[in-house]
């Protein structure tokens, strides 16, 4: 038996466990479904809302969500961060603005996203942006900022002779490592702020939403069937990511990265 | 003509505390077309500086550089520089490294393909050509970075202490390996080295700085046919002598 084979036969193992063990526990300690649910109760829960066919509707809003808030803050987080981290008038000028803001937790927007956005998907997409757009920010412009002098010297004798050309072959290309470890970050991050955004009435509809709105009707099986499709989805989110950084992007890097 | 005419420049740098540190004064040079010339002289006489006001990545504080009569202002790909430290990109393969000064010069691929294969082929790493730079070991990393300065078509090849990071056989290879270089492209080379040995192998003329502020204290003409022979008398001696200059322009500090 080889490693892989091992590692994978011993998580499984280990996963079974934990469910006979939380099955026993629900069954015979607690023994009541609203305190702690059975894997039972959980499976059977997760079978009536499939039959429904909301699980996947509200996956997708969560989804169509979490995509508006990541990609607000890509489109003005890692601009910004450039400028930030290339152009030392801008980072004067921003990190006042930047280190003000940057505290607030993002679910401190949610008052204004509704008031700005009403329940809209936008609305929830805007309490995302704010949590992950400092995450990726902050990223962006330390990644610049720890260009080696040597690329950008060896660009400009090699005949970069703008900003924009430096940035484009040289700072952006050594700053992606970093800049991807702060879209993984930001994601985390954006991905909490999704459920609290939809659980705060942000949004009619989502994993989030469903979540609390079950947690109303006391049906616990299906809060934990929800609370497990988040973390599924969460989790796959991320393993696409680091596989398409470590695949496409950093090729060039020996080992693990993001 | 490649010629390069250092008069009379001075750089001082400014210090945290107000004053400068003046490292070079007066520094008179003319380095001829074709010629393969070594900076050498004690540590902190400012040898990589002055490189690095011939390549325009600093600016002088007295005086001019010019190359074939024209004024340096700044970084420009008709002076190719290799550096000390391992310069490759590392998130372009070997061949889109060499090709990436005719990629900011506007030529297409194929044909800047074609000619970043020619130097490779020149520095012996043809079959390197789709590897990633973290998969070079030290010595073809500075290989790649010299032809990735020569893809340019430079006047003049700066390098600052180029092999001062590899083991001493590899150091000699390389050595060896540049001369044969030097020979086929016929560039004018300015070679900042600490070695006194490697400046007696490879360079026409060793120009010896003095501590700062540096200036030139002594220019000793090498006028052997290559390739040397480092356990000759002669080359024992010509190195003596350098390293005695050095080392009594350092004591008299």
């Amino acid at each position: 038996m080889n490693l892989q084979t091992q590692k994978r036969l011993l998580g499984v193992a280990a996963l079974a466990a934990v469910a006979i063990i939380w099955q026993i526990i629900a069954e015979y300690v607690v023994g009541r479904s609203f305190i702690l649910p059975s894997v039972t109760d959980v499976a059977s829960a997760f079978a009536s809302l499939l039959g429904s066919g909301t699980l996947l509707a509200d996956t997708m809003v969560s989804l169509e969500h979490f995509g508006i808030g990541m990609l607000a803050a890509l489109l003005l987080g890692v601009p910004i961060g450039i400028l930030m981290g290339w152009f030392r008038v801008a980072d004067f000028l921003l990190d006042p603005i930047i280190e003000i803001l940057r505290p607030i937790p993002p679910l401190a927007w949610i008052p204004f996203a509704i008031i700005w956005f009403g329940l809209t998907t936008q609305a929830a997409g805007f309490v995302i942006f704010a949590g992950a757009f400092f995450p990726i920010l902050t990223a962006t412009y330390s990644g610049f900022r720890d260009v080696p002098r040597v690329f950008v010297e060896a660009g400009k004798v090699l005949g970069c002779d703008s900003s924009f050309e430096l940035i484009r072959y040289v700072a952006l290309p050594a700053a992606v490592p970093a800049i991807a470890s702060g879209i993984r970050i930001a994601m985390g991050v954006g991905w909490m702020c999704l459920v609290a955004a939809e659980m705060f009435g942000v949004s009619s509809y989502g994993l989030g939403y469903q979540l609390w709105h079950n947690y109303y009707l006391h049906q616990m099986p299906n809060v934990v069937v929800y609370m497990l499709i988040l973390g599924l989805t969460g989790l796959i989110i991320d393993r696409i990511f680091r596989n398409y950084v470590d695949k496409q992007l950093l090729r060039w890097r020996a080992g693990e990265v993001a | 003509m490649s010629g390069v005419r250092i008069a009379n420049v001075g750089k001082a740098f400014p210090k945290e505390d107000g004053t400068v540190t003046q490292a070079l004064e007066g520094v008179n040079l003319e380095i001829g077309d074709t010629e393969f010339i070594c900076l050498v002289g004690p540590s902190g006489c400012g040898k990589t500086t002055l490189l690095r006001i011939i390549a325009g990545l600093e600016t002088a504080t007295t005086g001019s550089v010019t190359v074939d009569d024209r004024a340096v202002t700044g970084p420009d790909p008709k002076r190719g520089m290799v550096f000390q430290e391992y310069s490759l990109f590392p998130w372009r393969r070997v061949i889109d490294n060499v090709a990436f000064g005719l990629e900011m010069k506007g030529v297409p691929r194929e044909e800047r393909w074609r000619t970043a294969d020619h130097y490779l082929d020149m520095v012996g790493l043809s079959q390197f050509r789709d590897a990633y730079p973290f998969e070079l070991s030290g010595g073809m990393r500075q290989r790649v970075a010299i032809a990735r300065a020569l893809a340019n078509d430079p006047d003049v090849l700066l390098m600052d202490e180029p092999f001062g990071a590899l083991d001493a056989q590899t150091r000699n290879r390389m050595q060896k390996e540049l001369l044969f270089l030097w020979e086929q492209t016929k560039k004018t080379i300015v070679f900042v080295t600490h070695s006194v040995d490697e400046a007696v192998y490879l360079s026409d003329r060793i120009i010896v700085l003095s501590p700062r502020p540096g200036s030139v204290q002594e220019i000793i003409v090498i006028p052997w046919s290559r390739p040397r022979d480092r356990t000759s008398a002669e080359f024992a001696e010509v190195r003596r002598k350098v390293l005695r200059m050095i080392d009594e322009s350092e004591n008299a500090q």
